[in-house]
């Protein structure tokens, strides 16, 4: 009987958490991986979002012409994070009847899920599938199996651990150049001495490396850049203010604080409120936050913080693109796409930037 | 009466020894903060950004930012004493509870004027939720008889995102100042109010300890159930009220963790907090298998672990080690407060004094 | 020809010197009864010679060791060729017979299934031993269980067989059976330590006797030269005149309602541990007992009265008021209390203080929120310790460390502390050493002549037949028939149990 119930339990545990996925922000370290430019992941540390999809199965068969294009979408869960429902409610609104796509949404945050609903999905003969994968590893024999059915694979936000042509293109954002763009807008403040609060992400994730790496190499190489205070906030706020704090109650100077995501950096501020320090646009300390939440590039707008990098959740255009050009029997010029990703600047962010790149509410 | 005195003394003493290890931590840890920078200890009055004063020290930050940890360890303890097992889902359950203040606060919008309702009435009814969620694991545990670990592994697994869910994914940033009195300071007071919060909460228990059989039946029940039905006891009931004991506490944490951003992200706050709690429990040389627990020594192992922290900030231990550095500590501490070395420890103690003695 | 000398042996707790330089001996091919009060040191030295405890002073010399054996651990003993079985079946029930007999001794990581159970098989029939190599180990009586244990010792070359009060879940017909295989055990030469508090048994296999007593060594008898009656003398350290008739020493209670209503009275009475309905009543002041073979259904009609177990049907009533008793709390409520047969499992909460296992029944009938002060509860655990002259360090001594009979002290003081009207004993005086029998008999015919009313169960129908007025008797869950004045005598009771009264 206790067996029993327990079973029950277990599988009701499991179900939930398939249904949950809540956000594990940190993947897999993908060292193995090291061939395909910066997986992309949902790196961002924020549970944001606008809205929760209502319905996961295809809609709208009124008009199931031969003209529409059959879309499958695997994605990981969007209540995983606020960068990931953006990134779900773009490709919902790209993809759908009155853009001419008939469309299929499944999530899974798991690679056996994925996998087995990628399979459903060419079983039902879609033309495009679109693959956010949850893990590198596994994917293979499905996209063969894709691949003989004449079903063509982009792969978008994730890569995956495959041979080239198994896909038609791989649409990805590049952490390091996330870094890069943060660290030479630094540079351009043109500060007498650079005293850096470093707050870090979860260790090893692909967020934390690429943005932790630019400025890494740029403080090694110029003496007037320091790093007062290096620590993993793990993506979230109230760490990140624990850690300024420290920094502050041991009497460090610092004039930057470089945290690696949003809520962090607002961690920081709240710190900094605490004791005093004046910070943003008019202050004495410089405030960067990365992924661009709403609240973050308010706060830009305000003169509380400085800089705001993206994390672009907006693929739909990027692999609609690649779609365009596949349907007109265009080359593709570039296996991996690299997404365009913005800054903001306090000086001259708009509120139309906010209502544009913003994510969440 | 002077030998129920001296009796009396004996049980402090008694139970004094199960302090001992986090006191002696929290001294080695004084110490070596004090030798190698006392800089460590200074404190100072600033004002803050309001122009309110503020004290401020390494100090204060251990004790401000080991709040919610101190009184997440009273339920836990209680939890572990009544049913030998831990709830490891607690940093769920304060999502799931910071996500009712939020929801409470402001309504759909997510980032109103004004709060839509006060500040005491969200929560309450966070204090209510919480508990709703702690009775449901304390019904698996002590109804269905599951593992306190699987039981509650559920809403480990499912807790953010019904947090999540609670507030439609929406992440509310709460622009009430008064809100933020909670984590941060009640202006005109320098000493940061989760402190106070402490201090009250530990009051309490300690009352609660003194004028009920609270301490004695969960006791009695962790170390012999059936013996405790025997004499009269609701083993069931009381497995059961532990877990509602110790969701009041996760509200209560959930309450200043929101206040200090006065908004949260479900998915990474409190993470792995319950570990820590857990851990808290262990510091204090309870048994995790259940049974005798002192109150006092798990909130020390709490404040053990807040200043371990504070103290591997300020000396800038890499990121990527600092897990590292701390399981090294917390292994060494768990150790010395095993049952096992505690004895061997004793013995050790004894044979030193006699041959001392004899010596002379 | 020794095989065992223990020479010298000290070993002091905090606050207690349990050991005071004892010496034991032990020859081949002999059974030797430790006799000794609870509290006297047996234990402790048998946990000293097993490697449980590491020993203060002295040496112990094993035949065939030129120089003194180390101990530092069972398992150091168990290669020295010294096992023990305890009273607790310390076996893994959940694995076969065999599986028991070989686990941890198998050498190396593979083991060959075929010959371990065709090896466990052949020793259990040497030994006729009532188990199949393949039987799920809980699936065998107690006292079956207790043999495998035996036979797993055996099998192990063992020089010296300590068995530690292995008779009390026992009843005759497997006693006899295990005294077979003990003999059997002798004539191979194994020397064995038998440690009981059964007289009849010691007198009944061992050869010689070593009395302990305060963790001192009294001496070493050969059985023909000390009767019985000396060797209690020499346990309790006094000349023993309780032994005889205590019962008309006691004053019968003749207050108030000494006839009237029953205090208790239960009609159809049924839980759900597989008795069949019965009718019970007591009196006031009245001591009566349930008596029958082990299994018979005493223990579980008792619990149906306290609602220990769960009650499917029938009617109780107190002093001729009608009550519901589904759950203890209900019993202690209307002044039942009931000290449980297994002390171990049911009774003592280990690591709590001797004070708070005292108060703890009383204080759950005061209320949760009205816990007694400090000082209160000092004062009733005191007055008990003293009264029960309970040997403890303190009132905050873990209850765990107490001896046997001191734990059961400890949990009559917890009942008679409530002050019940109705107190059931069941099994108050197993595992207990002669004195404290003696004193607990006593106690219940006094607490009987001040009126309370005492229902008493015991393996022992000497024990029972010194303390109650009327035993009801049981066979196969049910009761067969109750006895009161002249029928009251060893053969009348022997056969109504065995259903030849007809």
């Amino acid at each position: 009987m206790k067996k029993k119930f327990l079973g029950v339990v277990l599988s009701v545990a499991m179900v939930a958490s398939l249904l949950a996925g809540c956000g594990d922000k940190e993947d897999k370290p993908q060292e193995d991986n090291a061939a395909t430019e910066a997986p992309a992941d949902d790196a961002n540390g924020d549970a944001e979002a606008t809205e929760a999809p209502a319905d996961d199965n295809a809609q709208d068969e009124g008009n199931a012409s031969g003209e529409e294009i059959y879309v499958g979408v695997i994605n990981n869960n969007p209540t995983e994070s606020g960068y990931r429902t953006a990134n779900d409610k773009d490709l919902r609104e790209k993809f759908c009847p009155e853009n001419g796509y008939k469309a299929e949404f499944v999530y899974g945050d798991k690679n056996e899920e994925q996998i087995s609903a990628a399979q459903q999905l060419i079983n039902n003969g879609v033309d495009y599938l679109l693959l956010s994968a949850a893990d590198t590893a596994g994917w293979e024999t499905v996209l063969e199996d894709a691949k003989n059915a004449g079903i063509k694979v982009i792969l978008f936000d994730r890569t995956i651990d495959a041979p080239e042509d198994l896909y038609e293109a791989s649409i990805v954002s590049d952490m390091d150049k996330e870094g890069e763009t943060a660290v030479n807008w630094l540079a351009e403040q043109g500060l007498d001495k650079y005293n850096i609060i470093h707050i870090q992400g979860k260790m090893g994730s692909a967020a934390q490396k690429g943005r932790s790496k630019a400025l890494e190499t740029k403080v090694a190489d110029d003496d007037n850049w320091n790093i007062v205070t290096q620590q993993t906030g793990n993506w979230e706020s109230s760490e990140a203010q624990e850690i300024v704090q420290s920094a502050i109650d041991a009497k460090k100077e610092f004039n930057v604080i470089y945290a690696e995501n949003d809520n962090m950096a607002d961690g920081a501020v709240k710190a900094l409120d605490k004791a005093g320090i004046t910070h943003g646009a008019d202050g004495d300390v410089i405030i960067m936050g990365f992924d661009c939440n709403k609240f973050a590039l308010k706060a830009v707008k305000e003169g509380k913080w400085n800089y705001d990098g993206q994390c672009n959740p907006f693929q739909a255009k990027y692999i609609e693109d690649i779609i365009k050009k596949l349907e007109n029997g265009e080359p593709i010029d570039e296996k991996t796409v690299i997404l365009d990703e913005k800054y903001f600047d306090s000086k001259t962010i708009t509120d139309e930037d906010i209502e544009t790149y913003g994510i969440g509410e | 009466m002077d030998n129920t005195k001296s009796k009396g003394t004996l049980a402090i003493l008694g139970s004094f020894r199960q302090l001992i290890i986090p006191l002696v931590a929290i001294v080695i840890l004084a110490l070596f903060n004090l030798i190698v920078d006392p800089s460590f200890f200074h404190i100072a009055i600033k004002e803050n950004s309001a122009g309110n004063p503020v004290i401020s020290g390494n100090l204060i930050s251990i004790l401000d930012f080991g709040t919610e940890l101190a009184i997440l360890s009273i339920g836990m303890t209680l939890v572990t004493a009544a049913t030998g097992g831990q709830d490891i889902s607690v940093g769920s359950a304060m999502a799931i509870a910071g996500a009712v203040i939020l929801r409470v606060l402001c309504g759909t919008d997510s980032a109103p004027e004004t709060i839509k309702a006060p500040i005491i009435v969200a929560f309450l009814i966070s204090c209510v939720v919480a508990m709703i969620f702690g009775a449901f694991n304390g019904v698996l545990v002590s109804i269905f008889k599951i593992q306190p670990m699987v039981a509650t592994l559920i809403l480990f697994t499912a807790g953010r995102s019904i947090g999540a869910w609670i507030n439609s994914n929406r992440l509310p940033v709460v622009s009430d100042v008064e809100f933020t009195y909670f984590g941060g300071n009640i202006p005109g007071m320098p000493i940061p109010t989760p402190f106070f919060i402490a201090i009250a909460c530990f009051i309490i228990i300690a009352l609660v300890l003194k004028f009920t059989n609270l301490g004695l039946y969960t006791q009695a029940v962790g170390i012999n159930e059936k013996s405790s039905r025997l004499n009269g006891i609701n083993p069931t009931f009381i497995k059961f009220i532990t877990f509602v004991i110790l969701g009041l506490c996760v509200a209560i944490a959930s309450l200043i963790t929101v206040s200090r951003v006065s908004s949260m992200n479900y998915s990474t706050v409190a993470k792995d907090i319950e570990m820590d709690a857990i851990l808290a429990v262990a510091l204090g040389g309870n048994a995790l298998s259940g049974g005798k627990f002192s109150m006092a020594a798990s909130i020390l192992g709490a404040y053990v672990i807040q200043f371990l922290g504070t103290t591997l900030y300020k000396f800038d231990v890499p990121s990527a080690a600092i897990s590292a550095y701390k399981a090294v500590v917390v292994i060494v501490l768990v150790v010395f407060s095993a049952p096992v070395v505690r004895e061997k420890l004793s013995a050790l103690w004894k044979k030193i004094r006699v041959s001392k003695k004899e010596a002379s | 020809m020794s095989v065992l000398e223990m020479k010298n042996i000290s070993k002091s707790f905090p606050g207690v010197r349990a050991l005071q330089h004892v010496d034991f001996r032990l020859c081949e091919g002999e059974i030797h009864a430790l006799m000794g009060e609870n509290g006297a040191g047996k234990s402790t030295l048998i946990k000293v010679l097993t490697g449980v405890y590491e020993k203060d002073e002295g040496e112990i010399f094993l035949k065939g060791l030129n120089k003194a054996a180390v101990i530092r651990s069972p398992q150091d003993a168990q290669n020295l060729g010294i096992s023990t079985v305890y009273q607790e079946i310390t076996l893994c029930p959940n694995l076969s017979v065999a599986e028991n007999m070989y686990i941890g001794r198998t050498k190396g990581m593979v083991t060959n299934w075929k010959k371990m159970y065709n090896d466990a098989d052949k020793i259990l029939r040497q030994l006729d031993i009532p188990a199949k190599a393949r039987q799920q180990l809980s699936s065998c009586s107690i006292a079956v269980q207790q043999m495998v244990a035996i036979a797993r010792a055996v099998d192990m070359d063992c020089k010296v067989l300590i068995l530690d009060e292995p008779t009390s879940s026992l009843d005759e017909n497997e006693v006899a059976k295990l005294f077979n295989l003990m003999r059997n055990l002798r004539e191979k030469g194994v020397g064995i330590i038998f440690v009981t508090h059964f007289l009849d048994q010691v007198y009944e296999v061992c050869d010689k006797i070593t009395v302990l007593r305060d963790g001192q060594l009294v001496g070493e008898y050969v059985i023909e030269d000390l009767p019985r009656v000396k060797l209690v003398a020499k346990m309790l350290g006094k000349e023993l005149d309780d032994m005889s008739d205590i019962k008309s020493e006691a004053m019968e209670y003749k207050g108030d309602g000494a006839d009237g209503v029953p205090v208790y009275e239960a009609q159809n009475l049924q839980s759900n541990a597989g008795i069949k309905p019965f009718d019970f009543y007591i009196k006031k002041g009245e001591v009566n007992g349930f008596t029958g073979l082990l299994g018979s259904g005493r223990s579980e009609c008792v619990r149906a009265i306290f609602g220990a177990d769960r009650v499917i049907s029938g009617k109780s009533q107190m002093n001729g008021r009608k009550v519901k008793i589904s759950k203890p709390i209900d019993a202690m409520k209307n002044g039942i209390a009931y000290l449980p047969e297994d002390r171990k499992v049911d009774g003592i909460i280990g690591d709590l203080s001797v004070r708070e296992n005292i108060i703890l029944a009383l204080q759950v009938l005061k209320g949760f929120f009205r816990p007694f002060s400090k000082a209160q509860q000092y004062k009733f655990a005191d007055e008990y310790i003293k009264l029960l002259e309970i040997k403890t360090a303190s009132a905050d001594t873990p209850i765990k460390s107490l001896s046997g009979g001191n734990q059961q002290k400890v949990i009559l003081a917890r009942w008679l502390l409530m002050n019940p009207e109705y107190l059931i004993l069941d099994e108050p005086t197993r595992g207990i050493d002669v004195g404290t029998k003696v004193e607990i008999q006593k106690l219940v015919l006094k607490l009987a002549s001040e009126g309370m009313s005492v229902t008493f169960i015991s393996s022992e129908t000497d024990e029972m037949l010194r303390t109650c007025s009327r035993m009801v008797v049981m066979r196969d869950r049910k009761v067969v028939g109750e006895l009161t004045g002249s029928d009251l005598t060893q053969s009348k009771i022997m056969s109504t149990i065995a259903g030849g009264d007809k």
